[in-house]
């Protein structure tokens, strides 16, 4: 690690988040889920970072934490450098223009009753004082950049297939040339040929306006093709990360092994090795394992597993993993 | 459970202390509502106003006023009236009880049943000339009001057709208690309840049409039409049953209301002397410990009511058991 | 009867709604067949019919407008057109149905063991007791962890996983002949779907029945089907043996649906071979082949509607030259490279 690294874009350290679940007047029955787990991440201008897991990981709740979009319990959160971890709303505001989000459904975050015009004008409103003529320019120059019709604008969100409709949550998020798209889900309620086109416009955008992605997506195969590094969690903490290409071909974490193996691939020839069966399910958030949150389902838990929390540590060029006893390289 | 179940008693005890001191400070300590004036009657002089004052208690600090009032209402329950003099409250209050209990359970028992039936008839035969007939009638049930139904009721069985066959069986009105006399009690009673029952019977089939309707087109419902077990029982079995939440809610709040005293209208217009009546009659003359035991056992049955639905959710729903 | 006839032949089937704008075809003349115990996938994308087609097997479009046509024979009898009673009778005893959402598809109000108990006693004549042991013996053979208190449990007290075996468990208590899986893996997790996915195999050695499994997956398909259709715009385009049509697609739309899969190994490409466009609305189908309006390679005859056609069982509805195909199809994927 001699190579000198620019300034992280977006760093945490130890960032946690915790709900409250039930609403008992007794404290002892308040009972605490910890959807994100001390997670400590850098995230660097131009890289596009996925996350996996499966529901329920906290995959999600961390994307909106990256962005403050939700509170934070603990940790430190950093913005190119400036902490941000309890900047108020009125702060955070012209932050809100380099940070944005892209989500799973865009049709409920878009007005049903305005026209995509307007809807795509918004952020010209807040943000910058345009002319009118000038702020409608923008919004047909943004359509036509997520390959949509000019005259698409006049048309309202119901008037679109769910493909066309993200490339509208696509192209408010793109409206102001943020630095960071953090984009939960934005493919899998997409139909298979829908979804590849939105990942190649991703992928286009990424170039042309030399983005940064916090790429969020239970499917691996998505992950693979668009991410350049990964970070895998597992109930709501980070059990691995590193190059997409390394964690992927070599997993190290027993539980990205498993989650790897599992992935179906349409190919009779070229099978992949043995199906690793993951035994059992989730273990309820409420009521976590104790030490390695992993090793009630984990083919190699020993005692050790049991009582000490791993932490992430370096096994390979960039390659960290957080496991007692990882996997052979 | 158990710990629930405490924590809503206690609920209870302070939605009723609340209401208990609303009612009170809405007669007793609204500028302008001197109780002693109305006590006194008109023209009373200075020294007169001072001594019913005084005898009532009045001149007290309101906290006082209240706390005696309540003192004399549960522990010595010798509050008197202030209109008929000497008329004890509570027990007046005890006396209308079983009069309108039994207007309102009868007339519960004719309009759960008569929803059911109209709800899940329609419900399942959905967009038919029979569906449509029973929606017709069940709007015309809900629209009808009340006292003219029941007048209508008076006219035809009490004169008009008194004479014939039909309606001689007909006692005149007023109330026959269950326990001097059942078959006499039943008699007096069954044309209030089916007059009481018309409009809940057209509110509760078409809410329980429109819940049905819309759990038929629920996914287990296709599951359960995929095992092969007839549609009569993927209705009844799996739709009605998941159907009656809602049912269940707006029973529980409608009884507690008629209970409460809801049933004036029925209660005047065939003569039952209920608390309804009695809540009216203590209105119209102002008669402020009658109106303020009347509204206390009103809100006691309407909490109740609340409590019971919320204890049946836990019978008919097993996710709202789980989310105690 | 003889075994070796298929068990479901399903002819020219056709499904249409009857609507405002006019009648909308979902499904247009659709026929395949299933062996016994041979596992069909159906692939296919939002609105190609495929789910349509199986609820029309078993008679469970239940919309007052829709019209099905054509001819289903099970075992060598037909099914369209079936009494209630006579339906009901094949119906979760000969063929069980599981549905996409594990989640929705059990009465929120009785227990599991109660829906399945319901299930076995509707069609046979055994006591409360044995259809209960029934029951935790078939939850122990899905894999249901303590089989004996889940049997208790209401369904929002089970993991979606756990839900979707014991649909399973419900869909195998009459010990069908033909299981009719739609999209039973979409709404889980890739774990559980492979714990799923082992068991829909497993089960098809242990009980013997057919399945039938749709779903929008080609990678599911490769993981458990023996034959594959696929279906786009209402119709069937190409059938074929899973080896056949996973090595070598005959159809364009299915050459788009491989290149928009992103690979798991090997080299990542730099953009994904991704279909143009979007599918047609029902309600505004195109004239000749549907899948024309997207396709790189239309030409004149795409204006007529081509039919299934081709050798070896290896059939596809195109009108491209069978010996040109393959060149085509790579010349697409290279396309996208350059």
């Amino acid at each position: 690690m001699t190579e000198p690294r620019p300034q992280p874009l977006v760093r945490t350290s130890d960032l946690s988040k915790r709900y409250r679940v039930g609403r008992s007047p007794f404290p002892a029955q308040r009972r605490i889920v910890h959807a994100v787990e001390q997670v400590s991440l850098d995230i660097f201008p131009g890289e596009t970072l996925g996350i996996v897991g499966e529901s329920g990981c906290g995959k999600s709740t961390l994307g909106r934490c990256l962005v403050r979009l939700t509170e934070i319990t603990s940790g430190v959160l950093e913005f190119e450098g400036r902490d941000i971890t309890n900047a108020s709303q009125r702060q955070l505001r012209p932050l809100r223009r380099q940070m944005q989000m892209v989500f799973q459904d865009p049709a409920a975050s878009l007005n049903p009753r305005r026209r995509v015009g307007d809807l795509l004008a918004d952020p010209f409103r807040v943000h910058e004082k345009l002319s009118r003529s000038e702020m409608m320019d923008r919004v047909e120059d943004l359509l036509v950049r997520v390959e949509l019709l000019p005259e698409h604008a006049q048309r309202f969100p119901h008037e679109f297939s769910g493909g066309q409709r993200q490339r509208i949550g696509i192209a408010r998020a793109l409206a102001l040339k943020p630095r960071l798209i953090v984009a939960d889900e934005p493919v899998s309620a997409l139909d298979v040929s829908i979804q590849a086109q939105i990942i190649n416009l991703l992928c286009d955008l990424r170039d042309e306006f030399s983005l940064t992605y916090v790429f969020i997506a239970h499917d691996l195969s998505v992950v693979r093709q668009f991410s350049s590094r990964v970070a895998v969690m597992y109930m709501g903490s980070i059990v691995e990360t590193g190059p997409v290409d390394a964690v992927f071909s070599a997993p190290r974490h027993h539980y990205t092994a498993a989650l790897r193996s599992a992935v179906p691939v349409p190919d009779v020839d070229n099978r992949p090795g043995q199906r690793i069966v993951l035994k059992g399910d989730l273990p309820s958030p409420l009521d976590p394992p104790s030490g390695c949150r992993f090793h009630t389902r984990c083919v190699a838990a020993t005692s050790v597993c049991r009582h000490e929390r791993p932490v992430l540590s370096l096994v390979d060029k960039a390659h960290f993993v957080a496991c007692h006893h990882p996997r052979g390289g | 459970m158990l710990a629930a179940l405490v924590s809503r008693l206690g609920q209870m005890v302070l939605v009723m202390f609340g209401i208990s001191v609303v009612a009170f400070l809405i007669f007793f300590a609204t500028p302008g509502a001197d109780p002693s004036a109305r006590i006194a009657g008109r023209n009373a002089s200075q020294e007169t106003l001072a001594q019913v004052r005084h005898d009532f208690g009045l001149d007290r600090p309101l906290p006082v006023q209240y706390a005696l009032m309540m003192e004399r209402l549960f522990i010595s329950r010798d509050l008197t009236s202030f209109v008929n003099r000497g008329q004890r409250v509570v027990p007046t209050v005890l006396e209308a009880i079983p009069i309108t209990l039994s207007l309102v359970l009868g007339a519960a028992v004719l309009w759960v049943l008569g929803g059911l039936i109209v709800g899940v008839v329609a419900g399942a035969t959905r967009g038919t000339w029979l569906d449509r007939t029973l929606m017709i009638l069940s709007l015309i049930g809900v629209s009808i009001p009340v006292f003219w139904l029941g007048e209508v009721a008076n006219l035809v069985t009490q004169s008009r057709w008194h004479d014939t066959w039909l309606f001689s069986w007909v006692p005149p009105l007023g109330y026959i208690a269950f326990t001097e006399d059942p078959w006499g009690w039943f008699k007096a009673l069954v044309i209030p309840w089916f007059t009481l029952a018309t409009l809940y019977i057209g509110l509760y089939g078409r809410v329980l049409r429109a819940s049905i309707i819309e759990t038929m087109q629920e996914d287990f419902i296709r599951t359960a039409r995929a095992k092969g077990i007839g549609e009569r029982r993927v209705l009844l079995h799996h739709g009605l049953r998941t159907s009656l939440v809602a049912f269940v809610t707006m029973f529980g709040l409608d009884f507690g209301a008629l209970v409460g005293g809801g049933a004036l209208l029925t209660e005047v217009v065939f003569g039952l002397q209920g608390v309804g009546k009695l809540t009216y009659g203590a209105l119209q003359t102002l008669d402020l410990p009658m109106i303020l035991a009347t509204v206390i056992y009103a809100s006691f049955f309407v909490v109740m009511a609340n409590f019971i639905v919320d204890v049946a959710f836990v019978f008919i729903d097993p996710r709202v058991r789980d989310a105690h | 009867m003889p075994t070796d006839a298929p068990l479901l032949v399903v002819e020219n089937l056709c499904v249409s709604f009857r609507t405002e704008g006019g009648v909308v075809p979902a499904v247009s003349g659709v026929s395949f067949s299933v062996e016994q115990r041979e596992i069909v996938g159906v692939v296919g994308e939002s609105g190609s019919g495929k789910s349509q087609t199986l609820l029309a097997i078993l008679g469970l479009i239940n919309s007052p407008n829709a019209v099905v046509t054509g001819s289903v024979r099970f075992l060598g009898k037909e099914l369209l057109g079936l009494k209630r009673r006579a339906l009901d009778a094949i119906r979760g005893r000969q063929i069980a149905m599981i549905f996409q959402d594990p989640m929705t598809a059990l009465t929120p109000v009785h227990t599991i063991g109660d829906q399945i108990v319901e299930q076995i006693r509707a069609h046979e004549s055994v006591s409360r007791s044995a259809a209960r042991k029934r029951s935790v013996e078939l939850l122990d053979a899905v894999g249901l962890p303590s089989p004996e208190s889940a049997v208790d449990r209401y369904p929002h007290q089970l993991s979606g996983g756990m839900r979707q075996r014991a649909v399973i468990a419900m869909a195998l208590s009459c010990n069908p002949a033909l299981l009719i899986a739609d999209e039973p893996t979409t709404a889980l997790d890739v774990t559980v779907q492979a714990q799923i996915l082992e068991l829909i195999g497993r089960l098809r050695d242990a009980f013997g029945s057919a399945v039938i499994l749709v779903t929008h997956d080609l990678g599911v398909v490769a993981e458990v089907a023996d034959r594959v259709l696929v279906m786009y715009a209402g119709r069937v385009v190409e059938e074929g043996g899973k080896g056949q049509l996973l090595r070598e697609p005959l159809h364009p739309y299915a050459w788009g649906l491989f290149g928009s899969i992103p690979p798991m190994h090997g080299p990542r490409p730099a953009r994904l071979t991704a279909i143009p466009g979007s599918p047609p609305k029902l309600s505004q189908m195109p004239h000749g082949c549907a899948f024309g309006p997207r396709c790189t390679f239309r030409h004149e005859a795409c204006a007529a509607q081509p039919s299934l056609g081709g050798t070896g069982g290896h059939r596809s509805a195109c009108f491209l030259p069978q010996d040109s195909r393959q060149d085509l199809r790579r010349t697409l994927a290279g396309r996208v490279e350059a």
